[in-house]
């Protein structure tokens, strides 16, 4: 590859491509990331490439491989550039016909997401109403760029805001625009990036200095990280390099979870080809600023995403926190001033330097500029990635982007924040997300992970799922997060299994202060968030279970039993679903549920078509 | 020198102190676990909490690693703090009520009633033996394995360790299991010295020669009870 021994080389490079690029010719772009690719975006890529040769279209028409465009819904997913029509869910003989149609400049409407309201097919992506309320600067740069081509991230003005931070401005220009922006960390805690950054600088030259790119995105749920790293590993290398430049810093590290090895293989490919020119290591660009990156992968423990345990695991000791003060800042990795910033953080540090800070801060409200990347999941209709300006309410996210509850039960909360998030009732949903609202309603930003609850998620049965998840993932080191947790489990495990007390539910909110109150690190002071907030906000259903043993969602299999209404016609279907043999009933006649065999795994509720099984 | 103010008398510390010691040096009782003069803080009980800061931003910080600033203010028996080592206390007594030492934690600071299930176990985890290993005996033979609620202390892959030289420092200095000699198990313990005597404590200089911690020896007094 081209070694790039100075800026008016690069940016040769960078016109030549951009003027070699004839954006007319019909490109067929398929989003295969990880996600992607399970739900089978690997096999269709082969059959567009067979298809492509077989016909002779090479060159008439162009195939990109991209990261994920966030619509999980959908995919396998296809994309057709510069018409932007987007067929959702293609299969083998349909992607064949594609290609066909493609190179003929035709449209298979068939083929077309219809509106759930009307019916009404849909052509354009951009007018889906999943992608036509999002702001998207980061997720629409997943569209454009095939992640293991450099050249292509070039061509569409990859490393020209590195380029341009080295070519006229200063440090202390990258930093003054950073803080300017109003950009906050996108790992959860919203702490002003350009402050963390300024301190950084601040500390005394000639030493080692280390920037972090946190990937250890662990909450249940969230993969807006991955997405990012999947499917623009560039943007990353580019972020941290003006970071690194504004700073001062010598040394990068990327430490990402060793469970996302799409991701490790982009970022492998992405920072080799950097090097190879002359992007990365020793004189970048001539210019006599030299800044290299390694990857660190995690061995999956949750708690390596707090930064001082992400230190230590670095260090290659184990990942444990550590009293803070001293803060990473001044004494990080080997003692070296540390500064840590999230994936997605980095990812919008380009953004801002090219569009300067104040454009960059017209998006979102005053206190929370840009946009954040949420990822929608649970009993919503439309599941993806979304990417929001700040300040947008839930109300917009769930029901406008969303498109409402997957079913036909009522929405009812929505988890922000993960494992150290809470819950925010239906009632609130016209809160603004931003760091501060949600914080005041218990719950916090996070990484962006956003779970959609309806009617049929009991609210003690979540706050239980997630002590399990802490229970097991706290590291271990303070008293009250390891046993805290543990306990707090126990007693949301009682009152699931109908022997809780009113004393119970005292104890419980008693000792999650305490934890809160008493660990040393962010996750055992977040930890009991996910109770707090259910029992702020919904009291009565721990009542429920308590007062009258009764699970109102129906989740609790302790307190619940099936039985078969008159709606049952008899069509055996439950009968061959259940794994007990608990059901009975002849042919057309109606079925009864021998109670004693049931074991409420729920087989002949989710067969059955007449809904004639009763949850009570 | 660094000057804070602890329940509102001003004291001055040398640089690199800790609010445990600045406390103790004014003479504020602040209950320990893991905390052993000689070993490095470690911050594992959360007993030594004390609350800093002011109005909403007044938070609770184990006051054995959190280093003393100048002008910091520290509340050592605030009611919060009171509130905190209490419900620690009633933790450590409902999983490992044996240890004399939590039991007399406990009576001290007036903790009346356990509500949790009740649980059988021996060690907190706090770490000491595992320092006083690496520290003082310079051996590093044990150390913390796991994480969250399969957290444990031990040697690799429960092995008798090739570093262990049988000190048992790590019985002595032990908060909970203290006096807890895993002789019966002789495949799993920490010492397992006295098992390769044969028969076990019959040479009694043989067991003086190992220094062993336990003396009387609990293996002798087991086979003295049968």
């Amino acid at each position: 590859m081209l070694k790039l021994k100075s800026l008016d080389d690069f940016r040769t490079l960078q016109d030549r491509l951009q003027t070699g690029r004839d954006p007319d010719i019909p490109t067929i772009v398929i989003p295969a990331g990880t996600c992607g690719q399970a739900s089978g975006a690997s096999d269709i890529i082969r059959v567009a490439k067979r298809e492509i040769l077989a016909k002779e279209l090479t060159g008439k028409v162009k195939l990109r491989i991209t990261g994920c465009h966030g619509f999980c819904q959908i995919e396998p997913s296809v994309l057709i550039e510069p018409a932007r029509t987007v067929y959702p869910n293609v299969g083998l003989r349909e992607m064949a016909l594609i290609v066909e149609a493609v190179a003929k400049g035709e449209v298979l409407t068939d083929l077309l997401m219809k509106d759930p309201q009307t019916g009404e097919q849909i052509e354009k992506q951009d007018d889906l109403p999943f992608f036509s309320k999002q702001v998207r600067t980061l997720l629409d740069r997943n569209e454009k760029v095939d992640p293991i081509r450099v050249y292509n991230y070039l061509e569409h003005g990859g490393y020209s805001s590195l380029a341009k931070a080295l070519g006229k401005r200063s440090p202390a220009w990258v930093i003054e625009q950073v803080k300017d922006s109003g950009l906050r960390g996108r790992g959860g805690a919203g702490f002003p990036t350009g402050l963390k950054w300024e301190m950084l600088a601040k500390q005394p030259n000639g030493q080692e200095k280390f920037l972090v790119c946190n990937a250890d995105e662990g909450d249940p749920g969230a993969y807006m990280d991955r997405s990012v790293l999947e499917g623009n590993p560039h943007s990353i290398i580019e972020g941290m390099l003006i970071g690194a430049y504004g700073t001062g810093s010598t040394h990068g590290v990327i430490y990402v979870r060793n469970e996302y090895p799409l991701a490790i293989k982009h970022l492998v490919i992405a920072l080799r080809q950097a090097s190879e020119l002359n992007l990365l290591g020793k004189n970048i660009l001539g210019t006599g600023f030299s800044f290299d990156i390694q990857i660190v992968r995690g061995a999956g423990a949750f708690v390596c995403g707090e930064e001082t345990a992400l230190i230590r695991s670095i260090e290659g000791k184990m990942g444990e926190p550590r009293q803070r003060p001293p803060f990473p800042i001044q004494k990080g990795i080997d003692g070296k001033p540390t500064a840590i910033n999230n994936v997605e953080t980095w990812a919008n540090i380009p953004v801002i330097i090219d569009s300067e800070a104040e454009a960059f801060a017209k998006t979102g409200t005053k206190n929370n500029s840009g946009t954040k990347i949420f990822s929608l999941v649970g009993k919503i209709r439309n599941t993806g990635l979304v990417e929001v300006p700040m300040g947008i309410t839930i109300k917009e996210i769930v029901y406008d982007i969303g498109g409402g509850p997957s079913g036909k039960a009522e929405i009812k909360a929505v988890q922000t924040g993960g494992p150290s998030g809470g819950c925010i009732p239906a009632d609130k949903f016209d809160l603004a997300v931003d760091y501060d609202s949600l914080t005041e309603a218990g719950s916090i930003m996070g990484s962006g992970g956003m779970i959609v609850m309806d009617e049929n998620t009991c609210m003690v049965d979540v706050a239980k799922y997630f002590m399990h998840f802490l229970k097991d993932e706290s590291c271990g080191k303070c008293y009250t997060c390891r046993k805290g947790t543990q306990r707090m489990y126990e007693i949301l495990d009682d009152i699931s299994a109908g022997k809780g007390t009113p004393e119970h539910l005292d104890l419980l909110e008693e000792l999650a202060v305490v934890v809160r109150d008493t660990t040393m690190c962010g996750l055992g002071q977040t930890a009991p968030n996910p109770v707090l907030s259910t029992l702020r906000y919904f009291r009565d259903e721990y009542l429920e279970h308590i007062e009258n043993k009764r699970c109102p969602a129906g989740v609790c299999k302790e307190l619940i039993h099936y039985s078969i209404n008159e709606n049952c016609v008899g069509c055996q279907a439950c009968v061959k679903a259940c794994p007990e043999d608990a059901i009975t009933g002849e042919k057309k006649q109606p079925h009864t549920i021998d109670a004693a065999k049931c074991i409420k795994c729920g087989a002949c509720r989710s067969v059955c078509k007449f809904e004639a099984v009763d949850v009570t | 020198m660094i000057n804070l103010v602890i329940n509102g008398l001003n004291v001055s510390v040398e640089d690199g102190s800790t609010v445990l010691e600045a406390a103790r040096f004014l003479g504020f009782p602040i209950p320990t676990l893991c905390h052993v003069d000689g070993l490095s803080p470690y911050g594992a009980c959360r007993l030594c909490v004390v609350e800093i800061g002011q109005g909403p931003r007044a938070k609770l910080v184990s006051s054995c690693t959190y280093p003393a600033e100048e002008g910091l203010k520290v509340r050592t028996a605030s009611a919060r703090v009171v509130r905190a080592r209490k419900m620690i206390l009633e933790l450590l007594l409902a999983s490992c009520p044996q240890s004399k030492t939590i039991q007399d934690l406990a009576a001290a600071h007036d903790v009346r009633q356990q509500r949790f299930k009740q649980e059988y176990e021996d060690c907190i985890l706090c770490g000491l033996c595992v320092r006083m290993c690496e520290e003082q005996m310079m051996a590093k033979a044990i150390g913390f394995r796991g994480r969250g609620e399969k957290r444990s202390i031990g040697t690799p892959f429960d092995i008798k360790s090739d570093e262990c030289r049988l000190c048992g420092g790590c019985m002595y200095i032990c908060p909970a299991c203290q006096l807890r000699c895993t002789y019966n198990e002789p495949e799993n313990a920490i010492c397992g010295g006295c098992a390769n005597l044969s028969p076990p404590c019959i040479e009694k200089d043989q067991f003086d020669d190992m220094m062993c911690y336990l003396d009387p020896c609990v293996a002798c007094e087991i086979q003295k009870d049968k």
